[in-house]
């Protein structure tokens, strides 16, 4: 028993002291909505990896569910009292998470948001994200021109993300619609649309289940429906699951947003026409690389020329190309996709 | 012989009739109260009709289309298997809020073991609902044997299913084209069928052996728990468990069964599952166990146990998907749907409660 305490007592010892050699190294948090989701996992191994390279200590923490708004708060407190120099933040809230991450700013760290921008964008110090809005405009433009004269008359179904209409959904969803030649109304909002050829909005929680339920709801309002927008890659494959249940897979283009790994083997099997691919990891590896600028001398990141924001890009990945919209095929995509 | 002693013929004297409570009440409120009362599935079947006349009147032949109607079969048919698994729990006076992290991790099983340790598919869903069983088992024997309250062992199972369910998957969804083309069997209950199709296979109803798998199971409790020992068990457990004791029922080996069976039924949930959705996917089934309780709820079968037809479950399902797609088809915000779902809860545990006060 003795031999216990005392071991435990220079386990202890030692663990105190490389905290204490770190404590005057640079730390960074991470904090993603969820550490299960392969979109989360990917950002996580890029920041990993970027963070050892530049000697930095990464503390990562995650919601245990998406739209876990109370475990991202403790995270930024957490972080703050452990005297990170910045934190990389996926929010599941939006709006709500505003208040904490002035409160990071306000005790001198740098706050980035990855991949979904706060409410107003200018809460955080930059965000690093795809342009999802551009995203969305790249499948809206495809499809319009896979159909070519039958665009006139497509009759199109809208598979969301959730009636809260997060940001990252709101834009892919107006993206699209602007890339098919939709008229918006306010371009804040998605289902506020009056043009005949949208039979219906829906969401999906952007999983299988979802999405086969919304599909199979928009074709009880119109079995006719030609065109399907999907706010991510596992809608798209449970709308497919819908239309294959009434022998219509194969006369239906389903577009999506994502790029992930199954995503582009969805593609290569004809099951969802085109997809833009974002790139989590990279996201990720820049941040970190912003927060060892700021340590370093204070530098703040710049945004892209022309946008609120830094762009980590996006590509269009099908394979069926059409003029007019550059885009890579399966392959490419295979290679560069983060599942 | 003396007169004293004639037993057979003081018998003969003696009313043919067994004990019985008379009916005092008169009147259609009377009456109608007493129908609720010995057919506890007739509230939820008289909710669901009305809710199915109501949408028909408001959307005509969209809604009354074989097509709509079977699509809400479908739609439910998931939440409605689980429901009978949560009936059993509940007849027991119990809950089971580790349900829809069973069928979850049951469908993972399944299919992780297909893919990733080549295992012959049979073998895999073999596997996954033995798992799914042991797990409903554990549960049973928490609660049965160490005496732990319901509510708090199945939190704890929730919990401890999900992480891992997703630690074990990496949160990696298997494909539906993989599935379709090296384990079909995985897909086996989301076969659709169609009823009355025209000759290029549109209109017509469309059925899932999924949907018969949901009814068949809802039928077969329905029957076991009516006429077998086992299930007049479960009732008088439910009821009241000293009592169950007093009088010769194994108590706890009915709870432990009771979880188990739930558990099984939850795994073959997850089967159909797989069937639904075409893929395996981790992040599937997360709502189950409060839909599942919503559906029982809403069915009549009493929270405080011992109360209630399983039949009833089958109808409180079918009115949660009426009111989904009927007002989905009106076009109404999602937010309206459970708002309206919250009202008919409070609204099914009032009747119950009227039921039990002017029976007693």
């Amino acid at each position: 028993m003795n031999k216990l305490i005392t071991g435990t007592a220079l386990a202890m010892i030692a663990m105190a002291g490389t905290a204490s050699a770190d404590g005057h190294g640079v730390s960074a948090c991470l904090i993603t909505k969820t550490d299960t989701n392969p979109f989360f996992v990917k950002m996580r191994e890029g920041a990993e990896a970027k963070a050892e390279e530049l000697g930095i200590t990464l503390n990562s923490y995650a919601g245990k569910v998406d739209g876990d708004h109370e475990t991202q708060v403790a995270a930024i407190e957490t972080c703050i009292a452990n005297g990170a120099k910045g934190i990389l933040l996926t929010a599941s809230d939006t709006s709500s998470i505003v208040p904490a991450v002035q409160q990071a700013r306000n005790a001198g760290l740098v706050v980035i948001a990855l991949d979904t921008p706060l409410e107003p964008i200018d809460s955080a110090d930059m965000t690093f994200a795809t342009d999802n809005f551009l995203a969305g405009e790249l499948i809206g433009k495809w499809a319009a021109s896979a159909l070519g004269d039958d665009a006139a008359t497509a009759k199109i179904a809208m598979l969301d993300l959730a009636v809260s209409q997060p940001t990252v959904g709101v834009l892919r969803d107006q993206g699209f619609l602007q890339g098919f030649g939709i008229d918006l109304g306010d371009p804040n909002k998605w289902g506020d649309e009056t043009d005949a050829r949208i039979v219906g909005n829906d969401v999906t929680a952007g999983n299988e289940e979802g999405g086969r339920k919304a599909m199979e709801n928009l074709l009880a309002l119109d079995p006719e429906i030609n065109v399907v927008y999907t706010i991510n890659e596992p809608a798209a494959a449970g709308a497919y699951e819908a239309l294959k249940s009434i022998g219509r897979e194969n006369d239906v283009l389903i577009v999506s947003v994502d790029g992930g790994c199954p995503g582009v083997a969805n593609i290569k099997d004809g099951v969802i026409g085109a997809t833009s691919q974002q790139y989590p990891l990279l996201m990720a590896s820049k941040g970190i690389e912003a927060i060892a600028a700021f340590a370093k001398d204070g530098t703040l990141p710049a945004a892209t020329d022309g946008k609120d924001f830094f762009d980590t890009g996006v590509a269009l990945v099908t394979d069926k190309p059409v003029d007019g919209v550059d885009s890579i095929d399966t392959a490419e995509g295979t290679k560069l996709c983060w599942g | 012989m003396s007169s004293q002693d004639d037993y057979e013929g003081a018998a003969t004297q003696s009313r043919a009739t067994v004990a019985e409570f008379d009916d005092h009440r008169r009147g259609f409120v009377g009456s109608f109260h007493h129908a609720l009362h010995t057919t506890p599935a007739l509230v939820p079947l008289i909710v669901l009709l009305a809710a199915i006349v109501i949408f028909g009147m408001l959307l005509g032949s969209k809604f009354f289309s074989p097509f709509a109607l079977t699509l809400i079969l479908q739609q439910v048919q998931i939440v409605g298997i689980v429901a009978a698994a949560q009936s059993l729990v509940i007849l027991t006076a119990g809950i089971d809020l580790s349900v829809g992290a069973i069928a979850v991790i049951s469908s993972v099983i399944m299919g992780q073991f297909t893919f990733r340790y080549g295992l012959p598919v049979e073998v895999a869903v073999a596997c996954g609902l033995i798992i799914g069983t042991g797990i409903g088992a554990v549960n049973g024997w928490l609660i049965a044997v160490m005496k732990l309250p319901p509510f708090i062992v199945t939190l704890g199972m929730w919990q401890i299913v999900l992480a891992a369910n997703f630690l074990y998957s990496a949160n990696e969804t298997i494909r539906s084209q993989d599935i379709a083309a090296n384990a079909p069997l995985l897909q086996f209950l989301g076969t659709t069928f169609k009823v009355g199709a025209d000759a290029d296979g549109r209109g017509g109803a469309n059925f899932t052996y999924g949907v018969l798998f949901m009814v068949g199971v809802i039928l077969l409790l329905s029957y076991v728990l009516k006429h077998t020992a086992w299930g007049r068990h479960v009732y008088a457990v439910g009821d009241d468990p000293e009592a169950a004791e007093l009088s010769g029922v194994n108590v706890k080996g009915t709870l432990i069964s009771v979880y188990a069976l739930a558990g099984l039924i939850c795994a073959f949930a997850g089967w159909a599952l797989i069937g639904r959705i075409g893929s395996v996917s981790p992040t599937s089934g997360q709502l189950l166990n409060i839909e599942s309780i919503t559906a029982v709820v809403i069915g009549g079968i009493s929270l405080f146990g011992g109360r209630g037809s399983i039949l009833g479950t089958l109808f409180g399902a079918l009115i949660v998907g009426v009111f989904t797609l009927g007002l989905r088809l009106l076009g109404a915000d999602a937010q309206w749907t459970f708002l309206l779902i919250g009202a008919l809860i409070i609204a099914a545990v009032a009747v119950d409660q009227w039921i039990r006060k002017v029976a007693a």
